[in-house]
């Protein structure tokens, strides 16, 4: 295993670099709230980072994916932190890539992923049900009925949830394991409430009111539900710990340049020990964070049996560092940073909402005790 | 079969039959600690036997030339022997300020006479160093040092004090800055100077610290002959020799290598804090815990990062001085943590085992990790200065 990129990884940062910085800078994402817009995210750049292979990062080429892994995809979301893209990618071309790809029959598979890759549909994957996460507590109900399934219950916060054109559902089924399910969000039952977040990303309150599910929108390739979840939740676990390490790296790199620029007592305010300490202080956590979001990626790609441990320390300390460097952004940017034409908010308000995401730090930490027999 | 693939083959057959069963248990205490030096007395034959075995493979220090006493190893076979001795959990045959802060340096600024002269004897434990940098008025401001050296022609006449060296009083030798060029701007007066502890007019006085222990001395000399050849590097240039030594020591001292390893989440079993599945009961120190744990990971795979990035050519520079600086903080923590765990069990002074006590004093000596070495605030000024190249104040 090495820390160090690739020349291949190296050219896909630098490619991810610089088509975000031109397609979906923060003034993009500024943009999608001052308009409203309903879906959270930008069609048109959504089909070009399509042609540009990332929606399929994680998909066999069989299906019309590039497969380059969790390692690659997170180079990319770690790119997109750094301009808080807003997309539907960690939703659509992670979690219900991982889901279909692992849980998925042949014909699921070749039904849903080569629309994945496209960027022709976009998906998402319907879970919590409580405020915090907990992927344990499911009681959204599919009641086998004939060959079929009725579905019944209600999902909260789903991220992209609004947009989407293809939902994944998790639900109990009658012997109490869990299922995935493939549902139609225009099907009749399916009710969504759009839920603008603090991020201004979108996603959408779901209720299923006996909603009628074919045999097939099961995906049924293995008959542990609970594990298939539980691995596409650490896939996006340790995706997500890539993008807040984005926002990390972000925040903190603008915080360096505006203390080197401010003047106040006729000097820099960089200059000042008490910020120098700080922003040393940061670099060390930011740098520490960044060490442990590569393992996370490499164990998931190499040895995917000892990647929930390292996941969850990544996202737990990701979650941490990632609000920690964005609240000191505002804080050494003084005034201006508590102002909404100044962007560094924009990342505060991120940090917070990718760290609930998932399992936040007390979480991932409760897993790590768990896992390593504390 | 590859190369390294034999020499993991070779080196694993060499330990089983040589390393004696009593140096493959963990280190409790400092009397577990190999020194070496004139004066060590040796714990147990075993110890001794352990570092005759080794020295004579060139494996206390095994990417050192073999001509000077090292084991002539390449990166790789040296991380194999790392690994092959952690497997069956050999303890370090010998530690010392000659391997780790000296060393080094004569590698890179001695003479070919100092590199035969002394290095063999470092590796072989023959000679124990001491370092004289700190003075009473020049601790962080290390350059405000005033111990001076007039030069006499053939050689210099010492005269001055240093303070906080450690061991000064076990060691043979020290290695010391000296001003030799009063006139010179601060930081290019200085020479570095190798010192014989037995010379007339050299002196130590042990200093007590909170931990009880007074391994560390102030150091006095008193019109102190040194010869012109006991000089590293040249005169006046010191203090390039102390910044590269410094950068080996930070990143040691970051290593963790304070004597006894302590596990908080072992400490949490000892006291007795499980529930019945064998958590730790309660919940915010089992949190704690965990949050230390993930911290260590994340100190650990720095570690191994800035190892791949040093091995793929780039620079490590400045960055031992984030390590030093997290590596230590994490230590006082983890002794922290530790003594919380213990309760009342960690509070104990002396006892009627030797390793009575051990918990408190090592998490009372912690306390100088972020200060030995260069003290933590120093480290956060080198990163805000040279890496993320903020104002002069
Ligand atoms: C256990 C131990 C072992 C040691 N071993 C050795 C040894 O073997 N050989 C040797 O030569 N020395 C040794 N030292 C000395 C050590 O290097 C010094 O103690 C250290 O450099 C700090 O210097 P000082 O004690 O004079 O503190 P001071 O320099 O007086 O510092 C006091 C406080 O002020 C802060 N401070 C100082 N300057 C600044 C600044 N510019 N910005 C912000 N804060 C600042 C410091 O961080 C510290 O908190 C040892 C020290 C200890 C405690």
């Amino acid at each position: 295993m090495t820390y160090i990129l690739s020349e291949e990884e190296q050219m896909l940062r630098d490619s991810a670099q610089a088509f975000l910085a031109e397609k979906s800078p923060v003034s993009e994402l500024r943009r999608l709230r001052d308009e409203g817009c309903k879906d959270g995210f930008r069609h048109a750049i959504w089909k070009d980072m399509a042609e540009m292979g990332w929606n399929g990062i994680v998909i066999p080429e069989e299906y019309g994916g590039v497969d380059m892994g969790y390692t690659a995809a997170g180079i990319i979301l770690q790119e997109m932190g750094k301009t808080l893209a807003a997309t539907p990618f960690l939703a659509s071309s992670i979690l219900c890539a991982t889901a279909l790809r692992y849980g998925g029959t042949e014909a699921q598979k070749s039904a849903h992923l080569p629309k994945i890759a496209e960027g022709e549909k976009v998906y998402a994957l319907a879970v919590d049900e409580k405020a915090r996460h907990d992927a344990k507590h499911i009681e959204t109900r599919a009641k086998k009925d004939g060959n079929g399934f009725r579905l019944s219950g209600q999902k909260r916060f789903v991220a992209c949830g609004n947009g989407a054109d293809m939902l994944i559902v998790a639900a109990r089924m009658d012997d109490e394991s869990i299922g995935l399910f493939l549902v139609d969000p225009e099907a009749d039952g399916v009710e969504r409430t759009l839920r603008r977040s603090v991020d201004s990303h979108a996603p959408a309150n779901i209720d299923f009111n006996d909603v009628k599910l074919d045999g097939d929108a099961l995906l049924s390739e293995t008959d542990d539900g609970a594990a298939l979840l539980d691995a596409v939740l650490y896939a996006g676990r340790a995706c997500l710990a890539a993008e807040q390490l984005g926002v990390a790296v972000e925040a903190f790199s603008r915080t360096i340049d505006y203390i080197k620029e401010r003047d106040q007592f006729g000097q820099k305010i960089g200059s000042f020990q008490a910020l120098q300490h700080r922003a040393a202080d940061l670099l060390t956590e930011v740098e520490m964070t960044e060490s442990l979001v590569v393992k996370a990626l490499r164990q998931l790609d190499e040895s995917p049996s000892q990647a929930p441990f390292w996941i969850a320390a990544a996202k737990g300390r990701a979650t941490r560092v990632s609000r920690l460097s964005a609240s000191e952004a505002i804080q050494m940017h003084g005034g201006v940073g508590m102002t909404d034409e100044y962007e560094i908010g924009f990342f505060y308000k991120r940090a917070q909402a990718a760290g609930e995401f998932l399992g936040d730090d007390a979480w991932c930490t409760a897993r790590v005790a768990e896992m390593s027999g504390i | 079969m590859s190369n390294l693939e034999s020499f993991r083959n070779e080196t694993r057959d060499w330990l089983e039959a040589n390393c004696p069963d009593s140096m493959r248990t963990p280190i409790k205490s400092e009397k577990d600690i190999c020194w070496g030096g004139k004066r060590f007395e040796f714990a147990s034959d075993d110890q001794k036997i352990w570092l005759e075995r080794m020295s004579s493979r060139g494996w206390t220090c095994p990417t050192w030339p073999e001509e000077y006493g090292g084991g002539g190893l390449s990166k790789e076979e040296a991380e194999i022997l790392k690994e092959e001795m952690s497997r069956i959990k050999a303890r370090p045959a010998l530690i010392s300020f000659g391997i780790w802060m000296l060393g080094p340096a004569l590698l890179k600024y001695g003479t070919e006479e100092q590199k035969k002269h002394y290095l063999p004897q470092i590796t072989r434990g023959e000679i124990r160093w001491a370092q004289g940098y700190s003075e009473p008025g020049a601790g962080s401001d290390l350059a405000a040092l005033r111990t001076k050296g007039d030069d006499k022609g053939d050689h210099w006449v010492v005269n001055g004090q240093k303070v906080w060296t450690s061991y000064a009083d076990e060691c043979d030798w020290i290695f010391a800055l000296v001003r030799t060029e009063p006139d010179a701007p601060k930081h290019l007066g200085i020479s570095f100077l190798l010192i014989d502890m037995t010379w007339d007019g050299v002196s130590t006085k042990p200093i007590k610290l909170i931990s009880g222990k007074s391994p560390f001395c102030e150091t006095f000399f008193d019109d102190v002959e040194v010869p012109k050849e006991n000089i590293v590097h040249e005169a006046g240039r010191g203090w390039d020799v102390a910044k590269y030594l410094l950068s080996h020591e930070r990143a040691n001292i970051a290593g963790g290598g304070s004597g006894a390893q302590m596990n908080p989440a072992s400490a949490a079993r000892q006291s007795g804090e499980v529930d019945e599945d064998g958590r730790i009961s309660d919940p915010i120190l089992r949190a704690d815990i965990a949050r230390l744990t993930i911290d260590a990971l994340a100190f650990e795979t720095t570690l191994q990062r800035i190892k791949d990035q040093a091995d793929g050519g780039q620079g490590v520079g400045a960055k031992a001085s984030m390590l030093k600086y997290y590596g230590t903080e994490l230590n006082k923590r983890r002794h922290e943590l530790n003594m919380s765990a213990l309760g009342s069990d960690g509070l104990l002074w002396e006892g009627d085992n030797p390793e009575d006590g051990d918990p408190a004093r090592s998490w009372l000596r912690s306390r100088a990790n972020s200060i030995e070495g260069g003290t933590s605030e120093i480290q956060l000024n080198i990163l805000a200065k040279r890496v993320l190249e903020l104002p002069g104040g």
